[in-house]
Parts: structure tokens; C-alpha cells; sequence
């Protein structure tokens, strides 16, 4: 790492400021990860993405279905959002911030999904008549 | 820019003064927090619309349309379901990784490299909006898919399609214009003048996110 900070600092441009190049080193010695670490998680992006293309050619039905498709959905953003945005290396408030939010959208998709039955059911005993 | 408990600014000047002075909450680039900002409130976006989609899905009383066999194509003689999905998919996927590498190489301040990748991953979204172009036609001209409906079964099937498959093509087709607008850039040394190459990693998190939302209507739109 101390090698890799160094060419980063001989590689900046004469006018920079010695206080932003410090300041900016030090964050991309923080984001600096070995390019094998991207390629193993393309991989498993791409095997993933097998796995739940192969849930639909076997037509996997039922909850055995439902179950396979979300771990395997779960699996694939958490990767994304881990690795590819580094969201792994960010600091717990960044983290906190962007993360805790979207868990309110679980109650609307909760009440979008009482109100779909419903309204189904509805539909069922008005065309039935 | 610090402001002394005695010279607090009233009005409007006071709250972005109250809001900024000294304050930084997040320890990052302000392109970068903004960006993930965005990111956050466009996440809101698309789960409304999956959100939708689950809602009309679920009350509607036709049949809903097969999507592993209107999204199938039969190559040398082979009916293979959902197989044009599974490219559109790989296709992303392959982008996301060049986008992570050139986001390593741009800390490296490998300017040739970091140019190189993204102007490879905006190709791969370019082909991505290409076959999905394809699609929409098959699905148009073809099967006479409307928003309003369809001859495969519950009407919905059209509507949800099309808003839902049409709003993350238009993020694609934006971050094919962003990327290479700063892939140029780097191309043309303005990051090495800049000092910094935050900018790439920025333009990376946007499109990270756009393959993030693949992933769901991956799962939700073809899958269910």
C-alpha cells in the first residue's frame, strides 16, 4: 500500500496543492482494492444470474420458486452495492443514510399487497354476480 | 465560512449557512454524497413502480401474460425461453465490472485505462438499450402489445412493460451520455488538471445503480 501511495502522489500534476494531495491520497489509498477482488465478484454476478435463469427454465414452482428467486436477488444487489459501490468501505452515518430509508418502502409494498388481494376479491364477487 | 453564535444570519441565508457552515456530515466527496442522494430517491422511483406492477398484478382477473415465452428466441432451430433476458442481463453485468475497473484504474490516475473501460462500458449500455430496442419492436409490431392492452391476456402486462422496462432504458441511455461525456474528459487530461478523479467514480455509482435496478425487475418483471 505504501509503494501504490507513493506513485499516486509522483503522479500528481506539479500544481497541486500539497494539503488536497495528502487529503486526496489518503481516500484513494482507502478506496484502493485489487482488481482480482472485482473480477471474483463479476463472477459470482454472473453465476448468480445463471442460478435464477435456471429457477425459470426448470419452472421451479410454488415457494421453492419465490424463495430461490429473491435469495438469489438479495445476493446479487448486496454484491452490487458492497463491492461495486464500495458502499462496504464507507463510514456507518454514509451507510445509515442510504440504507435504513428504502426499509420504509417494505410497508407500502405491505399495503399495496392487502389492497391487491382485495380489490382482487372484489373483483372475483362482482363478476361472479 | 464559520459563523459566530452573535452573527447568525436570519432568513434564508441563515439556513444554508446553517446547513453548511462547518457541518459536514458525510466525509466524502460532495459529488459523491450527492450523488448517492440521488441514487436513495430514485430507489423510492422504481419501487413505486415495482410497487404498481405487484399491485395490478395481483387484483387483476385475466391471465397474466407468460413472460419466459413472450421473451423467448429461437436461435438455430432451438425454442430457448427468456434467453434474450439472460443476454440483456450478462450484458449489464459485464458493463458493471468494466465500470468497477475503471474506477480502480481512475485512483490510479491511469488515464488511458480508466478512458478505455468506460468508454467500453458505455458500448456494452449501448448494445443493452440496442436489444432492448429490439424487444419493444417484437413486442409493438409483432404481438401487438399495448399499454392499454394486449392479445396474451391481462391488460395491465402492457402498461406496467412499458413504464417500467421504458424508465430504466431512459437511465441507461442517459448513463451512456454521461459516461462518455466524462470518459472524454478523462480522455483529454481534465481530471489530472482537476486533481482528482472523484468524477469517475461518481459517474460509477450511477451506473452500478442502473444494473442494481436490473437485478429487481430482473427478478420481479421476468422471473414472477
Amino acid at each position: 500500500m505504501a509503494v501504490r501511495q507513493h506513485d499516486i502522489q509522483a503522479d500528481a500534476p506539479e500544481n497541486h496543492s500539497p494539503a488536497h494531495a495528502a487529503a486526496h491520497g489518503a481516500h484513494a489509498e482507502g478506496q484502493q482494492h485489487p482488481i482480482k477482488l472485482y473480477l471474483w465478484v463479476w463472477v459470482l454476478l454472473f453465476v448468480f444470474s445463471a442460478f435464477s435463469y435456471m429457477v425459470d427454465y426448470f419452472q421451479l414452482q410454488g415457494a421453492l420458486r419465490w424463495t430461490l428467486i429473491l435469495v438469489f436477488m438479495v445476493i446479487k444487489a448486496s454484491f452490487i452495492v458492497a463491492i461495486f459501490m464500495h458502499m462496504a468501505w464507507e463510514r456507518l452515518a454514509l451507510k445509515l443514510a442510504i440504507l435504513v430509508p428504502p426499509l420504509s418502502l417494505l410497508i407500502l409494498i405491505g399495503l399495496m399487497a392487502i389492497e391487491g388481494d382485495y380489490t382482487f376479491l372484489t373483483r372475483l364477487a362482482w363478476f361472479a354476480k | 465560512m464559520s459563523h459566530e453564535p452573535a452573527t447568525l444570519e436570519p432568513g434564508f441565508r441563515g439556513v444554508t449557512a446553517d446547513w453548511s457552515a462547518d457541518k459536514q456530515a458525510f466525509p466524502v466527496p460532495w459529488g459523491k454524497a450527492m450523488m448517492w442522494i440521488f441514487l436513495l430517491s430514485d430507489t423510492f422511483i422504481f419501487t413505486c413502480f415495482l410497487t404498481s406492477y405487484m399491485n395490478v398484478r395481483m387484483s387483476t382477473t385475466e391471465p397474466w401474460p407468460n413472460t419466459a415465452e413472450v421473451f423467448a428466441l429461437t436461435v438455430g432451430g432451438h425454442h430457448i425461453p427468456l434467453l434474450l433476458i439472460a443476454i440483456m442481463t450478462m450484458v449489464l453485468i459485464t458493463s458493471s465490472g468494466t465500470m468497477a475497473m475503471a474506477v480502480n484504474f481512475g485512483y490510479r490516475r491511469d488515464r488511458k485505462r480508466t478512458a478505455a473501460l468506460m468508454f467500453v462500458t458505455a458500448a456494452l449500455g449501448l448494445c443493452f438499450v440496442g436489444m432492448q430496442a429490439f424487444e419493444w419492436t417484437k413486442l409493438i409490431v409483432d404481438e401487438g402489445v399495448r399499454p392499454w392492452g394486449n392479445p396474451l391476456g391481462a391488460a395491465q402486462f402492457g402498461s406496467s412493460f412499458f413504464m417500467i422496462t421504458g424508465f430504466h432504458g431512459l437511465h441507461v441511455t442517459g448513463g451512456v451520455i454521461y459516461l462518455s461525456v466524462v470518459a472524454a474528459r478523462v480522455l483529454s487530461g481534465f481530471y489530472d488538471r482537476k486533481g482528482t478523479y472523484e468524477t469517475v467514480e461518481v459517474a460509477g455509482l450511477y451506473w452500478h445503480f442502473v444494473d442494481l435496478v436490473w437485478v429487481f425487475i430482473f427478478a420481479f418483471f421476468y422471473l414472477w
